[in-house]
């Protein structure tokens, strides 16, 4: 059970979150200007690195927030990269 | 029509028995009126300012009404919250006012179950991942959380005295769960 | 107390009866009464005894009877109690058919320090962080602290251990903030120090078993030391048992576990453990027979005797052995320090050649702060194991998570104790000794030679997997089974590394262990489980009319958490019966249905409206205040995600509905879009999904029941037009009704605060012209429209256009979420599956939901083309026959085609039909 720091309500159980994935994906300026395999790519592409991951998460169970941390893939280990 | 306007509501825990004993007091209390308050905060008037409280996880009492932080830029206001009178802006080009802050009824949303006696805690910790020590989580300390399967508000009130908020459609799930708890104090 | 001076229980073993005393395990008790043969072994069936005293030993595994059958339980582990039942077992126990009828629950707990084990190193470690002002929690499995103090009568600080370690856990739990858990075994080391215990906390309390989840500050293990086996023949007879149990029964429990004892020893330990067992059986009466010591080139080569030890055999490999009659063998092959939880916790192990064992290496990274303190590091000595509590927690040691700063930090128990540093190099005698260890007497045959005796794996075994060319021992393990069961290889582990690796000739350090995983010991399902059993397995939600629902005899659905009446069957009516009345109600007179668990949302601000229109595929802004407007959302990848409608309140403020099972799911993704990617929108969504009660009445008849109701509404057309909603009173109680239909029926939505559910519910069946309808009522309803249920009729592959609503999605909007998907050449594919409906041609067969829809009348070979399948199926009273709606491939060329759905071993042929199937043109709508 990770414990997540929320940067609003603090430190939480996992169960509290929903995953969101790997972050700073943004949502293309003009999805219409875009190939079909770069628009594949945007949907279904995600790294997957072992070592440190730039990830979403959602604080369902609390405050509602997104937030961003960088997550250890092999530790587990969590720095906040969203502030306040 | 009858001649009592509230005469025919019903709360969503009126069947629950509640728990009365020596270490433990569970009970509803119904239809108090509440208020979701969304605003930016960097841009709240004084008068806003001076109510909602900006550290999180805390509440405040303002007049009659408890004001809790939700969020960066959500409060829940228990109680009738008085309007606060607009106030004109030097900076036309922004909108003024009660604009800034959007209001919205959630009265029957969720009850409030109280849980009190010096049992309170270990009961709830049954349930809640929170650490509840008075330290940690004492009077004017307020989470949005899980207990046991249902998200719910947690309201430290006085030292040994929780409210719990919870959705109309989970009150009779969590109190049937707090009762089963209640066995054991 | 002695033995003789507790109370007196009765129990029974294979239906025989027996006492026992106050205190006992089972098998203490067992063994005072002269039983030593307790299990046959799972694979060979071989006679097994008792080896272990505690969770380390791997035979003793009976079955208990009663109270409550539970198979498969260490007979080392049972605290004996009046009545108790228990029986052997061979290998695999007998599971209960009835509910366990005991209470198992869970708990959180938080501290700045967890110890686990509370023997003289965490005994003094908790005490000392206690007093430093930590929260401190102290968990040890035993039902008395100590450690093995009692197992072995040592002194500590001049005072007899027991009587030490009391004191000690008397002192700790007087300070604030202190919780000592006994009966508790940590069985798991999770992420980020989350750590779960078990606490057994006995037959007679309201609660039988405990589960801890503990987050701690800082975690100190003093988790102690197992002593491990030597294999030799025969070393699975009963009568051969660990010295150290051996001890224990002795002095903890006051049992003599036989009567004529050898003694086969490596050396190690504190002292020489064996040695001063053999010490302690001879003081309590048993005639030590020999010492078989290999550091002086003595071996057990074998053991002689039926079912039981008679005779131990002594010598050397290939030379005469002598025969020595005895009936107990005690076995001392070194000591393994316990880092189960210190390897759960991502800590590296490493071989510590002056042990012969594994120890805590590198300490997990991540978010774990643990540290291993005493015997669990192979620090065997009493003093330098209190030396080490002491250093373990005396601050600045003490992590910044202690809440409370200055208590009184006295320095306790031991002045004489050295201070932090020496303690580390204290590894006692064995230290020396146990620089050639013995793993196994050599001989010509190994085939009983065990080395995990729970999974009956021998060292013959383990010559066959080299032998196949296995050379890690987690392969090893996997071929053999070696510390599979459920001991978790508390004896066997080490024993199987060495082996392997003097079979392999490689350094058991380079070879390593197999991984440690949870749990520590068994726990059982109903443990695990807790209270989320029955009732409480999951919230069921209800409705504010709910009570009315089950007085009216419903049938219950689950829609995700929810309880949805899913028909109201009338005396004598089944399902088909009920839902066919009640879908004739709504079409030819008012049917009521509970419509309150649909998600709503309340979505306000200036950018309210471009929220909505980047979110569902068609316009919402240019919705007027006032009316509703349909709408679909799709994810990025242009399926079907949601539907409901929007209702536009004011300019800025819109409340939009959800499917039930969706609300939590649409809200999230609102809010999603609109904090990661749209900050600068101005706009905020609230959940209002329980403010309102939500009844919707529907059928020709439903306008004068409403106009009943609520005298102050214009209900006409063209006051009230469809797609419009109005404030007014319905039965006195503020009410928002909206002109909406989910049936192609005039209807109504009507929401009233939640606390005015019932109160509404009973005023519209008052009218005594309404009948209510369930969820499967509305389906069919819904169905027979062609409209979709979102997760019903679609499952994630489905377009708009593939449900035939090409007219939902917008060509005006620059864009919206999905949009690009929809351009792309698969979705435009002709044959992609879409939705139509399906005749059966005979029209009282009902074909099933998720049927395959083929185009042959007989089986081809397969592969079958499938064509796709029925997503929903119905008996229809208004066209007087079944129908269906499935998703098939190039559906709207197909119309009038004949297709065939395979049923068991019939295939039913059906005609491909438009997926609205009633009233095509909605002139039924407006009553």
């Amino acid at each position: 059970m990770l414990l997540i720091p929320c940067p609003w309500c603090g430190p939480r159980d996992e169960a509290e979150f929903h995953y969101g994935g790997q972050a700073h994906v943004a949502y293309p300026a003009d999805p219409a200007a875009l190939t079909d395999e770069e628009w594949a790519r945007y949907l279904f592409f995600r790294d997957n690195p072992m070592g440190p991951f730039s990830e979403r998460w959602n604080h369902t169970s609390g405050c509602r927030r997104w937030f961003t941390v960088t997550r250890d893939t092999t530790t587990n280990a969590i720095t906040p990269e969203t502030s306040r | 029509m009858t001649a009592d306007p509230h005469a025919n509501r019903i709360s969503p825990l009126a069947g629950f028995a509640g728990v009365s004993d020596a270490r433990l007091d569970v009970r509803e209390i119904p239809f108090l009126r509440q208020t979701n308050v969304r605003a930016d905060p960097a841009r709240l008037l004084p008068a806003w300012a001076d109510r909602l409280p900006l550290a999180p996880g805390t509440w405040r009492r303002s007049g009659e009404t408890d004001i809790l932080y939700l969020g960066p830029d959500e409060w829940l206001a228990i109680g009738d919250l008085t309007p606060v009178p607009a106030e004109p802006r030097a900076d036309t080009a922004r909108r003024v006012g009660q604009d800034d802050v959007i209001l919205t009824d959630v009265s029957a949303q969720r009850t409030i179950a109280r849980v009190a006696g010096p049992g309170a805690r270990d009961l709830l910790a049954h349930g809640c991942a929170l650490d509840l020590h008075p330290s940690v989580f004492g009077p004017g300390r307020c989470a949005q959380t899980m207990l046991a399967r249902a998200q719910v508000i947690l309201m430290a009130r006085e030292r040994d005295e929780f409210w719990i908020l919870v959705r109309a459609s989970f009150a009779r799930y969590l109190a049937a769960w707090i009762a089963d708890a209640a066995v054991d104090y | 107390m002695t033995r003789r001076d507790r109370e007196v229980l009765s129990f029974t073993f294979d239906g025989r009866p027996y006492e026992g005393r106050q205190g006992d395990t089972l098998a203490a008790a067992l063994l005072a009464n002269g039983v030593r043969r307790v299990a046959t072994s799972v694979t060979l069936g071989r006679p097994r005894g008792i080896f272990g005293a505690w969770t380390e030993d791997p035979t003793a595994v009976v079955q208990i009877d009663r109270p409550f059958p539970e198979p498969m339980v260490q007979a080392t582990t049972i605290p004996l109690h009046d009545g108790l039942a228990a029986s052997s077992l061979a290998g695999r126990g007998r599971l209960s058919p009835d509910p366990d009828p005991a209470r198992y629950d869970a708990t959180h707990a938080h501290c700045d320090v967890l110890v686990v084990g509370a023997g003289p190193a965490g005994l003094t470690a908790a005490l000392n962080a206690a007093r430093a002002g930590a929260r401190v929690i102290l968990a040890d499995d035993r039902p008395e602290v100590g450690g093995s103090l009692p197992d072995t009568g040592e002194p500590v600080e001049g005072r007899p251990g027991v009587e030490w370690a009391r004191a000690a856990a008397g002192s700790y739990v007087a300070l604030p903030d202190t919780r000592l858990l006994t009966r508790t075994s940590v069985v798991g080391y999770y992420d980020h120090n989350y750590l779960v215990a078990v606490e057994r906390r006995g037959e007679r309390a309201v609660t039988r078993e405990r589960v801890w989840r503990i987050r701690a500050g800082r975690v100190v293990l003093a988790t102690g030391a197992h002593e491990r086996p030597i294999a030799f023949a025969g070393n699975d007879l009963p009568g051969v048992m660990l010295a150290s149990a051996a001890r224990a029964y002795v002095n903890r429990y006051g049992v003599v576990p036989g009567r004529r004892a050898a003694v086969f020893t490596t050396g190690g330990g504190s002292g020489d453990a064996a040695h001063d067992a053999a010490r302690d059986l001879a003081a309590a009466g048993v005639e030590i027979a020999e010492i078989v010591d290999a550091r002086q080139g003595g071996l057990v080569t074998g053991v002689r005797g039926d079912g039981e030890v008679r005779a131990v055999l002594i010598g050397r490999p290939g030379g005469p052995a002598r025969e020595v009659e005895a009936d107990l063998l005690l076995v001392s092959g070194g000591w393994n320090p316990v880092v189960h939880l210190f390897a759960q916790a991502g800590g590296e192990l490493r071989y510590d050649d002056r042990i012969a064992a594994f120890v805590p290496g590198r300490p997990p990274e991540g978010g774990q702060s643990v540290q291993v303190i005493g015997a669990a590091r192979g620090v065997f000595t009493t003093a330098g194991c209190v030396a080490e509590g002491l250093a373990a927690t005396s601050p600045p040691d003490l992590p910044s998570t202690v809440t409370r700063s200055s208590r009184e930090s006295r320095v306790p128990v031991d002045a004489s104790a050295p201070g932090d540093a020496p303690a580390r190099e204290d590894a006692g005698p064995s230290g020396e000794a146990g620089a050639q260890p013995l793993w196994l007497v050599p001989a010509d045959d190994y085939t009983t030679h065990f080395v995990d005796l729970q999974r009956d794996v021998t060292v013959a075994d383990l010559q066959g997997a080299t032998s196949a060319g296995l050379r890690s021992v987690e392969h090893v393990k996997r071929y053999t089974t070696a510390g599979t069961a459920h001991d978790q290889g508390k004896t066997s582990g080490t024993l199987t590394s060495a082996v392997i690796a003097h079979l392999l000739g490689v350094d058991v350090g380079a070879l390593g262990t197999t991984t440690f995983r949870a749990p520590y010991v068994p726990v059982s399902f109903a443990t695990l489980a807790g209270r989320d059993r029955g009732a409480l397995h999951d919230p069921v939600r209800v409705t504010a009319m709910h009570d009315r629902h089950v007085e009216r005899n419903a049938v219950f659905e689950n829609v995700g958490q929810w309880k949805r009446p899913r028909y109201y069957p009338l005396p004598g009516e089944d399902m088909e019966a009920a839902v066919l009345r009640e879908c004739r109600a709504v079409r030819e007179a008012a049917g009521v249905l509970d419509a309150s668990t649909l998600g709503k949302i309340d979505v306000r601000g200036p950018d309210a409206a471009e929220l909505l229109d980047r979110l569902y595929t068609n316009m919402i802004s240019t919705l007027k205040v006032g009316a509703i407007r349909y709408g679909v959302m799709c994810r990025a990848d242009g399926m079907v995600f949601d539907d409901g409608t929007v209702i536009r309140l004011a300019p800025d403020h819109f409340l939009v509905t959800t499917t039930t099972g969706n609300a939590a799911a649409v809200l999230d993704w609102m809010e999603e879009w609109l904090q990661t990617e749209w900050p600068d929108l101005r706009a905020r969504c609230t959940s209002v999904t329980e403010q309102w009660a939500t009844v919707a009445l529907a059928g020709p008849g439903s306008r004068a029941v409403l106009a009943a109701l609520a005298p102050a509404l214009a209900v006409d057309a063209e006051s009230f037009p469809f797609m419009t909603w109005r404030d007014t009173e319905v039965a006195g109680i503020e009410a928002r009704v909206c002109r909406i239909s989910f049936s192609g029926e005039l209807a109504y939505e009507i929401n009233v605060s939640w606390w005015y559910g019932q109160a509404l519910w009973d005023a519209v069946l008052a009218t005594g012209t309404v009948t209510p309808y369930g969820t499967e009522a509305m389906h069919v309803l819904r169905a027979e429209k062609g409209y979709p249920i979102i997760g019903q009729d679609t499952d994630g592959t489905v377009t708009p256009a593939d449900l035939g609503m090409d007219w939902i999605v917008s060509k005006k909007k620059p864009d919206f979420v999905g949009k690009r998907s929809h351009a792309r050449a698969d979705t435009a594919r002709p044959d992609r599956r879409r939705l139509v409906g399906l005749l059966p041609e005979d029209p009282d067969v009902l074909l099933p939901e998720g049927g395959q829809v083929i185009s042959t009348g007989h089986l081809p070979p397969p592969p079958v083309p499938m064509l796709g399948h029925v997503t929903s199926s119905y008996r229809s009273a208004a066209l007087g026959r079944t129908f269906a709606l499935a998703l098939v491939a190039g559906g709207g060329n197909r119309l009038g085609d004949r297709l065939y759905v395979p049923v068991n071993d019939t295939l039913i042929p059906v005609t491909v039909a438009h997926h609205v199937l009633y009233d095509p043109e909605s002139t039924r709508r407006d009553g």
